[in-house]
């Protein structure tokens, strides 16, 4: 008899008071006792709508089924068969707006906790098992991969999984990419992203770090080299700024400048020789998940007060529902409707204050969202020593500026068809840099969706 | 992880550095930075470089000790490894048409001046050199300079070396002597780029300066190393590091600089202490 509680398993988490003091996992996962409960819930339906919900088409009840047999390994080996960092996507996807949305138990009730079962399957696997992944038989062929993040790992994954010889690039000094230098260690902690790759290393993927694809060696290079096919997943990492008096003062951070100093070079260590400002009120500018990951990270830092300044309402907010949630809960003031208009600095040209207006809804705009306009005579400096500027990041201009023949538009973003394949034959991308800054399990599928046209690209070839 | 290949002592204060890093060595040009991570705990910072031997495979870097980081890697020997070594970032520096240029170092942005003064040197160019020091202990390259340039003065500022006075009082007369350059290359300390700006603006010769400030990774991910440049901002590590610098605001790019300035000198002292207990 399934489980027909209409509530999910509550996840159980580190107190807020406490959370937000340290830098520790807030999210705590399921007990063995949970996830069997929770995975009672699923009804194992014919048709498997939450598959179609999953963009990278994990099969569901499958796993859930093999958990409901305490076959813990058996469903990690399903989940496995789809995608290649399932510790993470159990933390960090939006289940709400994909599979779980789909649930048939949603439509009375609550949809099964389906990222928390995944979570519990690839936790379990990490603690228990200890047997490398086989190698599969060589097939002769290389792919080049350029950028070690969710798309890029993903695509090395799955080639991996058929035989080729597979090398990713990566600029930074460390595999991860937004998964190491811009989701805190609280919300994803650093040591899963590291046993994940470690996993992708084990299948023969091979990770050359500190190489910055169209400064050390050009797309057109790589050819030269024996790769058979490239995928470019090179992401978004370009920060925009507001374009505001002030923006350049000290004290005002990108929020990729911002995360990457706390996550990647670890400044909230002490012993990290990487500084970041002490600051006593922080604002950060923007709705998104990137917004609630720098004011969490700036509370964690100390600061008494933390905004977040978003120009339309709390509704129209970009971020999860649950990350807006742990964040009220953590104590960030919410300051919606409200757009700054100039940073004020001191002598010594250290941001002292953000000038903003007050905005209210006006009719939607092309995007379907209502847009904001500026309230008459509603001005007023938030008293604040730091800002940081969430709101979004364009593809970096490198590779298309270094490699001819690549066709972007006007954001910069690479077009690719629907298997991922760009104006140039051989060359594939996705995630980021394909569609603009969105979410890590987007950019898996991509990753996915690519490696698949890649491998028949090369086979059609020989 | 990248072998040392070689170490020099240039002064109390300023080391010399050949590493180990082919891909770099490869595509290396002047103007171009690299950012480097001494050890595991350690933060990234950018560094231009100084020269580089395609077919050693290696890259030179010349370094002052200012700060916990080059302490760190001042401590390093030869055949010893510095953790992360990336690049050529940034764009190189542009060199063609310029028939007589004025190359003016200061410290050890002379470091960065000298491969720029090589090239035009090699491309046929007039050079003339103009080089500064607190006093005849700091100099650096003088020889290498010497070599490449048509007209070399070296100023000091306690008349040690050369002649007693500052680089733009050099850069005047020669000036006012008549010479007309296409451009002039200043590399150094923010003040003395922003004094050669100055001058240089009165005759109208186009100037090029070099920014450093403060980056992490170098690829116009962090934003950490904007500056105002013709009221629009720029990336350093982007759309630089060289700069038109009659458009470049300094007096921002000076504070900017400062930014971590007490964290940066609480880190050093440490540093030093730690070094200091070891040898103890």
């Amino acid at each position: 008899m399934p489980n027909m509680s209409l509530k999910k398993n509550e996840m159980p988490v580190q107190d807020p008071r406490i959370r937000s003091g340290n830098f520790d996992e807030v999210a705590l996962g399921y007990t063995e006792e949970q996830a069997l409960d929770e995975a009672e819930r699923c009804l194992n339906c014919k048709n498997k709508p939450c598959v179609g919900g999953c963009p990278v088409a994990i099969d569901i009840p499958a796993f859930i089924s093999r958990i409901k047999e305490k076959d813990y390994e058996g469903a990690y080996k399903i989940i496995s068969e789809s995608s290649s960092l399932p510790a993470v996507c159990g933390r960090v996807c939006p289940q709400e707006t994909q599979c779980e949305s789909k649930c048939v138990r949603g439509i009375k009730g609550e949809p099964v906790a389906i990222g928390r079962l995944e979570r519990f399957v690839a936790d379990w696997h990490n603690k228990h098992s200890s047997g490398a992944a086989e190698r599969p038989a060589p097939n002769g062929h290389k792919c080049a991969i350029i950028g070690a993040g969710p798309s890029g790992l993903t695509c090395a994954g799955d080639l991996a999984r058929m035989g080729y010889d597979v090398t990713v690039y990566e600029a930074l000094h460390l595999a991860g990419g937004v998964l190491v230098y811009g989701i805190p260690e609280f919300r994803l902690p650093k040591e899963i992203v590291r046993r994940e790759i470690e996993n992708l290393k084990a299948l023969g993927v091979k990770i050359e770090t500190n190489v910055v694809i169209g400064r050390t060696i050009e797309v057109d290079e790589l050819f030269g080299q024996g790769f058979d096919a490239v995928f470019i997943g090179s992401g978004a990492g370009l920060p925009r700024f507001m374009n505001i008096p002030g923006e350049n003062l000290k004290g005002v951070y990108s929020a990729n400048e911002f995360l990457t100093r706390v996550n990647l070079m670890k400044a909230y260590k002490d012993n990290s020789d990487t500084p970041i400002k002490n600051s006593r009120s922080v604002a950060v500018v923007g709705g998104g998940n990137v917004a609630m990951d720098a004011a969490r990270c700036a509370k964690r830092l100390g600061a008494d007060n933390v905004y977040i300044v978003y120009r339309r309402s709390e509704a129209e907010m970009p971020a999860r529902k649950e990350e807006v949630h742990h964040a009220k809960e953590e104590g960030i003031i919410f300051r919606t409707l409200t757009n700054p208009v100039e940073i004020l600095g001191n002598e010594h040209r250290f941001a002292e204050g953000m000038k903003c207006v007050e905005m209210e809804l006006g009719e939607p705009d092309a995007s379907g969202r209502r847009s904001p306009c500026v309230k008459a005579d509603s001005e007023f400096v938030l008293d604040v020593d730091c800002v940081i500027m969430a709101i979004g990041t364009s593809p970096n201009p490198l590779i298309r500026n270094t490699t001819e023949g690549l066709i972007t538009n006007k954001h910069g973003c690479f077009i690719a068809d629907e298997h991922g394949l760009t104006s140039r034959e051989g060359v594939y991308a996705g995630g980021d840099a394909v569609t603009g800054a969105a979410t890590v399990i987007l950019a898996m599928g991509a990753g996915k969706t690519a490696a698949k046209a890649m491998d028949e690209y090369i086979k059609n070839k020989k | 992880m990248y072998r040392i290949a070689e170490k020099k002592i240039l002064n109390p204060y300023v080391t010399l550095m050949e590493v180990e890093a082919p891909l770099v060595a490869k595509k290396a040009q002047p103007g171009q930075f690299i950012i480097l991570r001494v050890d595991e705990e350690g933060e990234r910072i950018p560094l231009t470089v100084a020269d580089y031997d395609r077919k050693k495979g290696t890259i030179t870097i010349i370094f002052q000790i200012a700060g916990a980081t080059t302490e760190k890697l001042n401590h390093l020997n030869k055949d010893e490894y510095i953790h992360d070594f990336v690049g050529p970032l940034g764009t190189p520096t542009h060199t063609d048409g310029l028939k007589k240029v004025a190359v003016v170092g200061g410290g050890v942005g002379c470091a960065i001046a000298y491969p720029v003064a090589k090239k035009l040197h090699e491309l046929g160019a007039e050079v003339h050199s103009i080089v500064g020091f607190r006093n005849k202990d700091l100099v650096i390259l003088e020889d290498e300079f010497r070599s490449v340039s048509d007209v070399m003065k070296i100023m000091s500022d306690d008349g040690s070396c050369g002649e007693k006075g500052l680089v733009t009082d050099a850069l005047r007369q020669l000036i006012e002597a008549g010479n007309t350059y296409d451009e002039v290359v200043a590399i150094g300390p923010l003040v003395m780029m922003k004094f050669v700006a100055k001058l240089t603006k009165e005759y109208g010769i186009k100037t090029v300066v070099s920014m450093n400030p403060i980056m992490i990774d170098g690829t116009g991910m962090c934003g950490g190393c904007r500056l105002t440049v013709g009221g629009e901002t720029k990336f350093a590590c982007v759309d630089g590091p060289e700069f038109d610098g009659h458009l470049v605001d300094f007096d921002e790019a000076i504070e900017r600089a400062a930014m971590y300035r007490d964290f940066e000198s609480r880190k050093r002292e440490d540093t030093c202490n730690l070094y200091k207990k070891e040898t103890t």
